[in-house]
């Protein structure tokens, strides 16, 4: 949707929800931040300190990391929902290397690898066997976070080194954590090579069709597989993340951020069907998603009734659009 | 063409009673009817709500929202008899349906007359409806000395041999069995799930069955959220937190695609069965419990690699059924 219009502009969004730039989702969302924004300062004397700011960004840069690669995988026609089940096994094998005396360095390359080694696994089951993504991986979550509890049983590992803290509390410049800084860096990454490479374009001509993509020499399967294996490569960074920021590994860690990634990614504007959607929305949606939880979290409104603001804006925000148009197409048909 | 509907459950079957074997040899009592009448008991919420989701994932729906709406239906029938604890179990009951049914139309309406896909309808009321849990209740529990022995005893009371829970999860079998097999909705549940634009060119209205089969799951949610909190004797706000997944796996399980139009009422009660044994066994021969989560991960990952080879060979069955009537 960025791009500039050509004569034969073939667009990102088949059937866009409202087809006006001046409507796009993208405005819609940034339209809503800005409104929570608004009212969340008013609302509390404590929201406009950059450390304030700051701390938000916690919310969202773990899911928001995950959400990225989400997006990916949803475009294409699949969905992963053991990210969170991989997050929780990466950070235990982390946690074992870590009783076995392993450095900073090593940690952080075994949570990756882990993260890597499930969404390959994942992938596999999916394109080699032909099997529906979400059911292999309600599977794989099972699977997963089942090794972890295994591993841990009700136990915690602790004891990480402090050089390893920098990851999940460290800052990079001023207010800007670490976190932060790459998700950022991720979500350029993720903007260039899926709105402006081949491989990207591959992706949403899969999700669109990919009996016609497989006609067209696409490599359907590679391109799936190579999704699922970036998927579980985020979930295992955002593990080492999330383990850093906790210092303590539990079986239950990251409990429900598959489905948090999954609202952030819908909310973004990312059609749950395949074949559409943009980066844009989803880091929007990963802001919007952070500035409720926080500004609520000010106003002390607790985290359960928060849900209830997250699921009616995920319906809300996919039903304004749908009803909108069929009030145009009503007066105007 | 029998045998071969029949074919999976069989092999379901079979593998439940190899299953039962193997516990046999190191739990002897496993078998024993006695225990197995237990099984059937600790399973029947499960196989309850493997029903309700069944229907659901049979018109290529999914309903993620089940457990949250048991939670919050739990949560309002426990509160009505912690306040008022003269009303009648069978009045609770109706109400439990009814508020069930209120939460599943809800999710229904908005598949039908948005036309949101059903996955993103139900992500947003499962998160919803665990939260209005906590607005009702405020945060706060209703305890087992809060509900009158009624409420709790029910459920409990034997009859013929078997707990008024068993005998509502047979009854509900039953019917289901009846819906599907034997009425016009039936039939069109499975035929949308095989194929909606037929369907449509058939006559069946496939908003209207997708909004009815969600407010079916709903008060199959609402019967389970009573029947939950009056076993466990607890009603919180982190009731069957995350529960909706194991609906979904006892469904896998038992055969029901995916992708719609196949699964059979027998699938998905077999399906809740081999979680339960599972669940109920590992403690018995000396396994941790924690190695469950692991096993019926497996588990899934196993049943969707066998049920993709039957697929392929024997996809469309209601036309073939068809034609050859």
């Amino acid at each position: 949707m960025t791009d500039t219009p050509a004569p034969r502009h073939i667009p990102d969004r088949l059937d866009r929800p409202l087809s006006s730039a001046i409507f796009s989702w993208e405005t819609l969302l940034v339209v809503i931040a800005v409104l929570i924004f608004a009212v969340n300062s008013f609302a509390s004397p404590y929201f406009l300190d950059p450390w304030s700011l700051s701390d938000l960004t916690f919310n969202f840069t773990e899911k928001g990391l995950i959400a990225l690669a989400m997006a990916l995988l949803i475009i294409s026609g699949e969905i992963d929902l053991s990210v969170a089940a991989i997050v929780a096994l990466a950070s235990t094998m982390m946690g074992m290397a870590v009783q076995a005396g392993a450095g900073t360095p090593v940690l952080v390359a075994i949570g990756i690898a882990v993260g890597l080694g499930c969404g390959a696994f994942n992938g596999l089951l999916v394109t080699r066997l032909g099997l529906p993504s979400i059911v292999v991986t309600i599977g794989t979550m099972s699977l997963f976070r089942g090794i972890a509890f295994i591993i841990l049983g009700d136990q915690a590992y602790k004891g990480y080194p402090e050089s390893f803290a920098f990851f999940g509390q460290g800052y990079v410049w001023w207010v800007f954590s670490f976190e932060l800084a790459l998700f950022l860096v991720a979500a350029l990454i993720y903007w260039f090579v899926l709105h402006r490479t081949s491989f990207g374009r591959r992706v949403f001509a899969i999700g669109n069709n990919p009996v016609a993509c497989q006609f067209s020499g696409v490599r359907v399967d590679r391109i799936k597989f190579t999704l699922f294996c970036l998927t579980g490569l985020m979930s295992g960074i955002a593990s080492v993340l999330i383990t850093s920021r906790l210092g303590s590994t539990r079986p239950s860690i990251a409990q429900g951020y598959e489905l948090e990634a999954i609202t952030m990614v819908v909310l973004g504007g990312v059609s749950i069907l395949g074949g559409a959607g943009s980066i844009l929305g989803v880091v929007l949606a990963a802001f919007i998603m952070g500035l409720v939880t926080f500004g609520l979290g000010l106003l002390n409104v607790p985290g359960i009734v928060m849900s209830i603001f997250i699921g009616l804006l995920l319906i809300i925000v996919i039903a304004l659009p749908i009803v909108w148009r069929r009030l145009r197409v009503g007066r105007f048909a | 063409m029998k045998h071969l509907l029949k074919y999976r459950e069989i092999w379901l079957l079979a593998g439940i009673v190899v299953l039962i074997g193997l516990i046999s040899t190191r739990f002897p009592g496993f078998a024993d009817p006695a225990n197995l009448r237990q099984v059937f008991n600790d399973t029947s919420i499960l196989m309850i709500l493997a029903l309700g989701q069944m229907v659901i994932i049979l018109t290529r729906s999914i309903d993620l929202s089940m457990a949250s709406n048991l939670c919050f239906t739990g949560m309002v029938v426990a509160m009505l008899n912690a306040a008022h604890p003269a009303i009648p179990i069978p009045a609770l009951i109706v109400i439990a349906l009814l508020v069930g049914l209120v939460l599943g139309a809800i999710n229904g309406f908005l598949v039908w007359r948005l036309n949101i896909p059903s996955i993103v309808v139900t992500l947003g009321t499962l998160t919803i409806y665990r939260g209005a849990t906590f607005v009702v209740s405020g945060g706060a529990w209703v305890n087992a000395d809060q509900m009158s022995p009624d409420f709790i005893n029910f459920q409990r009371t034997v009859l013929l041999g078997l707990p008024v829970l068993s005998w509502i999860a047979i009854a509900v079998i039953a019917l289901f069995f009846l819906v599907m097999t034997r009425t016009a909705l039936g039939r069109s549940i499975y035929a949308i799930g095989v194929n909606p634009t037929a369907s449509v060119y058939a006559g069946i209205d496939v908003g209207r069955t997708k909004f009815i089969v969600f407010c079916i799951s709903g008060m199959v949610g609402g019967l389970a959220g009573y029947l939950w909190i009056s076993r466990y004797v607890i009603a919180s706000v982190e009731v069957a937190n995350g529960y909706e997944l194991n609906i979904i796996a006892a469904c896998v399980i038992g055969g029901i695609s995916i992708a719609g139009g196949i699964g059979s009422v027998g699938g998905a009660v077999l399906g809740a069965l081999f979680l339960g044994i599972i669940s109920n066994a590992l403690p018995v021969i000396n396994i941790s419990p924690f190695w469950q989560m692991a096993i019926s991960g497996s588990a899934i990952i196993l049943a969707v690699v066998l049920n993709a080879r039957g697929e392929r060979r024997q996809g469309r069955i209601i036309l073939r059924k068809a034609e050859a009537a």
